[in-house]
């Protein structure tokens, strides 16, 4: 698949592992040499190219052979050449979608999906809903990888954010870059489920450094300075989809247009059984563990049949509709839209999240609140 | 611990020797003393801006001579005024194109100051004028390691800022081997570039061995590689290997020996890596020549303290080449010895003689 990359260090350094392979070592140290010149802070590049100039004087036993080097600097460059090497040749197939893009917002110019498990981020352009694949960075999470807890674990959170600010430079420090990003950790799922910490950013690099280990912050998403200055030009505050996942599953397109048609359908069902004031038809949308801030199934069903008895019609607009789909192993969709409500005698438009989840083969509503 | 192999750069000792034979023969009939063989013996003795005033005055009489130009470049360089040493070089390598010595300086001297493409470029262009140049080939290597070790210095982010005192230390060292050159080790090279300088070389003595700083040597010491290879094999005159007869068409060598012979050498390396030195002298003759006229006693004891010093050391020999005449071998070898505190490669030539069924050193040098 085309995209930024190809041009990137990693298809530099892959080029140059098979040069090794291939036992063309001059043409590989030509090639690190030469990316030197483009990234003189790229420590991984200046590891390959003492192991080059190395074997010109002995045999090679291992990849890094500096002796007396600290063996956990050595174990991290060992580790950013197999992500770096392992993230650049898989690579999604060009018809794969990102399971986690079913329904783009109009205005979601492109969203970001990032897999800590290959150490990368994708980016993608919304093409009328459909994502298309723009590029792809290496990148570092936590110190203890992925799918964060609690403050202080070190760990990044896996799940849908948005980006909802940039902080400039002096601001932050050299430490992280040139910008930062902030992510909206923990959202509303989040919080459900017991997580805290907080300060999740997309950020950038110290000036004397390329790029960082995989595993090298306290939970936040690290890329190259470079690689962030690409990315900022994508970045809508507070409206680009983050989502951060621990193995992203791909779909082939078809696979996609059906679990996106799916779940379109049973969102439309909903808004027409609310237009209906069949308020059990209506409630039959919403799951058993139901929560709205303080109320249940059965109070938020109270309130809402309360409110239906008094009105001769109801009409409900779901507008710049987001379905993105919460990586992980559970069936879990956060729908956002903007809900235009109007009523014999009350009307109001609200920005609206739902989180579906599905249960027995149905999608259901377990979490509905106002943004 | 062992540290790893420290790469370091032999200035052209043997360019150097060629010049304190041939500045003996050249300038004799001018004056006496001598002012470049003085010069040489201060070096050796470390008094370098007296060895510069002898260089210095040689220069006023004769501003061309290039032998003298080539000293003063060593002696700066050993001052560390590498900037002026360099400009000395460079100015060798317009006019000389031909010499690779003046190349190779100039890559020590580049290497030192972490000028390591300007130190390659060099070292290629001394192995373009005489493709055969040893001592550039094993500069290269050096310089290869060095660069490897930059790299990854800069790939762990490793503070190497002690590297330059290392480079200063290593270029001291070279110096000093060069100061107990090996009799009769007479490039080539030099030779062609120094016209018709057929006077027979000074009786320098050798040492027994490429000696490892005494075990007290200061802590910031780094390993070096000490290595005092001439860039071609020496002509050994008859005066220096008195029992050596001319190759006679009958020697064919004998298989037999040679075998007996590097079982021996081999034992004599692990006797001495093994600290044994009683074994260690076993493998000397008695009628060993001792270097310096010194008494064989005090020899035997010098050699004991060193062998058996302590700290683990580990002595081997490569690319071992025996020629045998009848009971006596010429043993040329790569002497590699490795401590916690040094690491030398240095080419040796031992003259080995045959008593009773035993091969015994007969002459140790330094070379090959």
């Amino acid at each position: 698949m085309a995209g930024v990359s190809d041009a990137g260090p990693d298809a530099t350094i892959s080029l140059i592992m098979r040069d090794i392979d291939q036992n063309k070592l001059d043409v590989a140290l030509t090639r690190t040499e030469n990316l030197l010149r483009l990234y003189p802070n790229f420590r991984l590049a200046h590891l390959i190219r003492g192991d080059l100039l190395l074997a010109r004087t002995q045999a090679l036993t291992t990849f890094g052979n500096a002796s007396n080097a600290p063996a956990d600097r050595l174990a991290d460059l060992r580790d950013e050449a197999v992500m770096r090497l392992r993230g650049y040749k898989n690579r999604p197939a060009k018809d794969a979608v990102p399971r986690y893009l079913l329904q783009m917002r109009e205005d979601q110019n492109h969203a970001i999906v990032v897999d800590t498990q290959q150490s990368r981020l994708y980016l993608y352009r919304n093409d009328k809903g459909r994502p298309i694949f723009v590029a792809d960075w290496y990148i570092s999470q936590g110190k203890a990888g992925a799918e964060k807890q609690r403050e202080g674990d070190n760990k990044t959170p896996v799940g849908v954010y948005q980006v909802t600010g940039v902080m400039p430079p002096e601001k932050i420090g050299d430490f992280y870059g040139k910008r930062a990003f902030p992510l909206n950790y923990p959202n509303e799922w989040d919080k459900m489920q017991g997580r805290n910490g907080h300060g999740i950013w997309l950020h950038g690099v110290p000036k004397d450094t390329f790029a960082r280990p995989p595993k090298a912050s306290e939970g936040c998403v690290v890329l190259a300075n470079q690689d962030l200055d690409a990315l900022s030009s994508y970045l809508q505050i507070g409206v680009t989809p983050v989502i951060i996942s621990n193995g992203v599953e791909w779909l082939s397109l078809d696979d996609w247009q059906n679990e996106r048609t799916a779940l379109n359908k049973e969102i439309e069902s909903w808004r027409a059984d609310w237009e209906s004031r069949d308020i059990n038809k209506y409630l039959d949308h919403y799951s058993d563990r139901f929560r709205s801030g303080n109320q249940n199934r059965e109070a938020w069903g109270k309130q809402k049949r309360d409110v239906a008895t008094g009105k001769s019609w109801i009409k409900v607009d779901v507008r710049n509709l987001s379905v993105l789909r919460n990586p992980g192993k559970e069936d879990l969709v956060m729908v956002s839209f903007e809900q235009d409500y109007r009523s014999s005698n009350l009307s109001n438009v609200a920005k609206k999240r739902q989180y579906w989840a599905k249960e027995g083969g149905r999608w259901k509503i377990i979490y509905e609140g106002t943004l | 611990m062992r540290r790893s192999n420290s790469p370091c750069f032999r200035i052209c000792v043997a360019a150097l020797l060629a010049l304190s034979t041939s500045i003996l023969a050249t300038t004799a009939q001018a004056q006496s003393p001598n002012p470049l063989a003085e010069a040489q013996t201060l070096l050796q003795q470390g008094q370098q801006s007296q060895a510069l005033d002898k260089v210095e005055r040689a220069l006023a009489a004769n501003p061309k001579d290039r032998q003298a130009r080539f000293l003063k470049g060593v002696i700066l360089a050993e001052m560390n005024k590498l900037d002026d040493a360099a400009a000395v070089f460079v100015k060798l390598t317009e006019e000389a194109p031909e010499l690779p010595e003046p190349y190779n300086n100039l890559a020590v001297i580049y290497a030192q100051q972490k000028q390591f493409d300007k130190a390659k470029a060099a070292l290629e262009m001394a192995i373009r004028t005489h493709p055969s140049y040893a001592v550039a080939h094993e500069n290269l290597g050096d310089l290869y390691a060095k660069m490897a070790r930059q790299a990854y210095d800069r790939a762990l982010q490793i503070d190497s800022k002690n590297t330059n005192a290392q480079a200063k230390l290593n270029l001291l060292r070279d110096l000093t081997t060069a100061s107990t050159p090996p009799a009769a080790s007479k490039p080539v090279i030099v030779a062609a570039a120094t016209p018709a300088t057929k006077a027979p070389a000074p009786a320098l003595n050798p040492q027994p061995a490429s000696q490892p700083p005494a075990a007290n040597a200061p802590v910031a010491k780094p390993p070096v590689t000490v290595v005092a290879t001439a860039p071609v094999t020496p002509v050994t005159p008859a005066a220096a290997q008195p029992a050596s007869k001319p190759a006679t068409t009958t020697a064919a060598p004998a298989e037999d020996d040679k075998k007996a012979i590097r079982t021996a050498i081999q034992a004599w390396a692990a006797a001495w890596s093994n600290k044994n030195a009683k074994e260690y002298l076993s493998y000397y003759a008695k009628d060993f020549q001792v270097p310096d006229k010194k008494a064989r006693k005090a020899w035997e004891e010098e050699r004991t303290q060193r062998v058996t010093k302590p700290g683990e050391i580990k002595v081997s020999l490569s690319d071992i080449d025996i020629a045998v005449k009848g009971s006596e071998a010429t043993v040329r070898f790569k002497q590699h010895y490795d401590s916690s505190t040094f690491n030398s490669a240095s080419g040796k030539t031992l003259a080995m003689v045959q008593r009773n069924g035993r091969w015994q050193i007969q002459q140790e040098r330094i070379g090959r």
